[in-house]
């Protein structure tokens, strides 16, 4: 399709001379990180309505006789997959019809707005475990083990939440805490083993991920933890003062996703103002020359998972204490590997994290309504998912598919296509 | 073995520190010994423990009082591990490191099972069967990483191949059919891989973990989308038939186990041998152990680095493929969304606690899929043990041996770097 939009640039031309808009369109068709990652997602849509399509039996029975009457099929095609992602974006940004009916007075404000805040809802857990593999990453460590320490900060923050009884907010900082710190030791074993003895973080933090899994499935059975009412595995509920305040009803929006902007820029900080933020990135880049320079390469790696590790526990916390209000097995969900997705996605940037992070949550409120109205399972926000962060951890891969032009301003930073 | 590529040969020069690896090593065994005399026995029951050499309670049985048996067991530990932490016999060390892990496992069951009984045929065929998908998967794992290219998506293909080969065992209702269609399904996730990761230079590990999402997602969703709404035309495969071999399949205990089964255990075994052999006796696995190791100089001399990476992955695809159809083909005759929940990062762990060598891989696999079945035995018989530790075995046995505690994992040299001819 872009083939003749990409002669051979005359390069004796003067880019002094060039207009803003050939300049624009020029650059519109290079792979930057922009065009990349609105490819990459074009891509994944395209194929999961592949998907959509083969998986249906009854359009793929109308392609039987596609070359008699091919109109028949594409439409009927047509027809069940823009169902599809029309209702993944009425899911996720909010239905017309309800804002007009908000409008009319048929309707409430609430209902308009509830596609929106569970947008935010499921996000809010996520940019805190995107950040957390985002910050490692800049250091050179790839955290593979946020969905383990989410876990185990969705233990401490649980279990502080119901069993000490302390006044309002009092209860609810001491159980946020609670969950960043036991996110935050959680982290700290990897870094600590990486620093003294070399082991690799990708397989510790693995390894540890199931740990973690298998303690919580242990400890929500055990008496004191486990609900006194109930046989099978949930633990007793947070108490309301320890509960992340959210607007109730059909708006589950919380007060996490305000502390995940706060995070954002707390890391943000961190990464580009702090000397240990220098440090890091020292380390990331080259840990030798920093090691010549006289940062401790064992400290940091310590330090930083440790931090890494406390966003992930605290991605876990805003989980709990914010949507689930009790302890299950599968309390966390997947994430801690959503949030590696996101940190990809992001770039390994705060900020870019934290729209990634928006981009998922808006796929997974808009996924149960398209589940729920269209049919279509959910199970194809994670393809989705899947497939826009292969797509761009593999510029050059989406660069061959649309014949990219090359960028000019080779951009240093956080590459992925790191050992 | 001739895995010189894999183990530390080369002598320090330097005088030794007095805390050499086989004294911490001795150090820890003695430690566990005295746990296990002493805890173990005390807490054991004076009775019988029987572990008979049936499928059941019935029939010839190796019995010993609980409580000797576990403090008898557990001062053999503190022998084994004395042993070491003298600085004696250091030309057996992994042999006395084995017999003292063996010995004090056996002190723990021995409190374990007394008054009760345990099935041996049971527990080994159990062993066999939970550990055949790990040996599979290792032995993926080992065919890309010796050659340099780290496979963390044998999760995903696993999933991948048990689906595949549920949907087409059904639709062909053969489940040779199935079965080549669970390798290919294995083969396509390696496929997008080792494209991605040789040819587009993307971190792999990164591949790895997307990949596994990949499959989930993709596996999830049609299962829902064909499977749940039409079970008996995508979902249920003809099982693969177990063969019996006259004669060998009367030993006591081995036998069943190894000689009236299914096709996937001699498959799994063979494999073992046929890498092991491949890999450090004809020229492709001086190749791939080159390519591992250093991949310039493999390419200086006319390896062709990055075909070499790309056919090893291949394999190892197929091979994991395989291993996912114990899932559908085997174990429960039917596909269910993310069946193999964490099987593949066990055999991510057996292959890295096995050194990344086929026959390290077939212990670890052997040795974690007793885990299991010690799990749900344990479980079964009201064990004060949460199973949930057991199964965290494998695990925490990794984290140990990568760290260095016991014996430090070296992986091949050029594992995850991409190799980008200059």
């Amino acid at each position: 399709m872009s083939t003749e939009t990409t002669p051979e640039a005359p390069a004796k031309k003067d880019e002094a001379e060039e207009s803003f808009l050939s300049a624009f369109t020029r650059n519109l068709w290079a792979a930057n990180t922009v065009t990349v990652t609105a490819l990459s997602i074009l891509l994944a849509f395209v194929i999961g309505a592949i998907l959509i399509i083969v998986s249906d039996a009854e359009v793929l029975a109308q392609f039987a006789y596609f070359t008699a009457r091919p109109a028949d099929a594409l439409s009927a095609s047509w027809q069940l997959v823009s169902t599809a992602y029309s209702d993944l974006l009425k899911g996720a940004f909010g239905d017309p019809e309800a804002f007009s009916a908000w409008f009319n007075g048929s309707g409430t404000w609430q209902d308009a707005f509830a596609p929106l805040s569970e947008t935010l809802t499921y996000a809010a857990p996520l940019v805190f475990t995107g950040l957390s593999v985002a910050l490692a990453f800049r250091g050179g460590l790839f955290n593979i083990g946020a969905q383990g320490q989410a876990v185990i900060g969705c233990v401490t923050a649980g279990v502080a939440g119901f069993a000490f009884g302390l006044p309002i907010v009092l209860n609810l900082v001491v159980a946020i805490v609670a969950g960043a710190l036991g996110g935050a030791l959680w982290g700290f074993i990897p870094g600590i083993l990486k620093a003294r003895t070399g082991a690799h973080e990708v397989i510790t933090t693995i390894m540890l991920n199931y740990t973690a899994a298998l303690f919580l499935s242990w400890l929500v059975l055990q008496k004191g933890v486990q609900d006194p009412n109930r046989t099978d595995a949930i633990s007793k509920a947070i108490d309301e003062s320890a509960q992340l305040p959210s607007f109730g009803g059909v708006l589950r929006v919380h007060l996490g996703i305000l502390l995940a902007v706060a995070a954002t820029a707390g890391v943000a900080w961190l990464l580009n103002r702090s000397s240990f933020g220098f440090e890091l990135r020292a380390v990331g880049a080259n840990q030798h020359a920093a090691r010549t320079a006289g940062i401790s390469v064992a400290k940091t790696y310590a330090l930083l998972m440790a931090i890494a590790g406390g966003l992930a526990g605290l991605g876990g916390a805003t989980q709990v204490l914010g949507t689930a209000y009790a302890l299950t097995p599968a309390v966390a969900g997947n994430i801690g590997f959503d949030g590696l997705l996101v940190a990809l996605l992001g770039r390994n940037k705060p900020w870019g994290t934290l729209w990634a992070a928006l981009l998922f949550g808006a796929l997974r409120a808009g996924g149960n309504r398209m589940q729920s109205y269209a049919g279509i399972s959910l199970e194809l926000v994670t393809v989705l998912q899947a497939l826009i962060v292969i797509f761009i951890a593999a510029p050059a891969l989406v660069k061959a598919i649309f014949r990219l032009r090359a960028t000019r301003l080779v951009r240093p930073g956080a590459s992925l296509a790191k050992g | 073995m001739s895995t010189a590529t894999v183990e530390e040969t080369s002598v320090v020069v330097a005088p030794e520190p007095f805390w050499t690896r086989q004294r911490r090593l001795g150090l820890t065994l003695v430690l566990i010994g005295l746990l296990a005399a002493v805890l173990f026995g005390a807490l054991a029951p004076s009775e019988q423990a029987r572990f008979t050499l049936s499928d059941d309670a019935e029939g010839a049985a190796l019995s010993i009082n609980g409580q000797l048996g576990a403090v008898l067991f557990g001062i053999l530990t503190i022998v084994a591990g004395g042993v070491l932490l003298a600085g004696l016999a250091k030309r057996r060390q992994t042999a006395l490191l084995g017999l003292g892990i063996l010995t004090f496992v056996l002190s723990f069951l021995c409190w374990q099972v007394a008054g009760k009984f345990m099935p041996l045929v049971d527990t080994t065929s159990g062993t066999m069967q939970l550990a055949l998908p790990l040996i599979l998967g290792a032995l993926a794992g080992v065919l890309g990483e010796r050659s340099g290219v780290v496979n963390v998506a044998i999760e995903g293909q696993f999933l991948m191949g048990a689906f595949a080969g549920a949907l087409v065992g059904t639709m062909a209702t053969s489940v040779w059919a199935g079965l080549i269609s669970a390798a290919v399904g294995g083969l396509i996730i390696a496929a997008i891989l080792a494209v991605l990761s040789i040819r587009y230079l993307v971190d792999q590990t990164v591949v790895g973990i997307v990949l596994n999402l990949f499959a989930l997602g993709v596996t999830g969703f049609l299962y829902e989308r064909l499977m749940q709404n039409d079970a008996s035309a995508y979902n249920e495969p003809p099982r693969l038939p177990e063969w019996r071999i006259p004669g060998l399949a009367d030993i006591p205990v081995l036998g069943p186990v190894l000689f009236d089964t299914n096709l996937l255990v001699w498959v799994a075994l063979l494999l073992v041998v046929a890498i092991h052999f491949g890999l450090t006796r004809t020229r492709w696995g001086l190749r791939t152990r080159a390519v591992g190791e250093h991949p310039t100089a493999a390419d200086t001399v006319g390896i062709r680095v990055r075909g070499l990476r790309y056919l090893n992955v291949l394999m190892g695809g197929l091979v994991a493929g395989i291993g996912g159809a114990y899932f559908t083909l085997v174990a429960t005759g039917s596909f269910t969304k993310n069946m193999t929940a964490g099987a593949g990062f066990i055999a991510l762990a057996a292959l890295i606690f096995g050194r990344y060598t086929p026959f390290g891989a077939l212990g670890a696999a052997l040795f974690f899929g007793f885990a299991q079945k010690l799990a749900t035995y344990l479980s079964a018989v009201g064990s004060p043990v949460p199973s949930q530790f057991l199964n965290m075995l494998p695990y925490l046995a990794t984290i140990i041996a990568v760290a260095g505690l016991v014996g430090r994992v070296r992986a091949p040299a050029a594992d995850g770097l991409p190799y980008v001819k200059s």
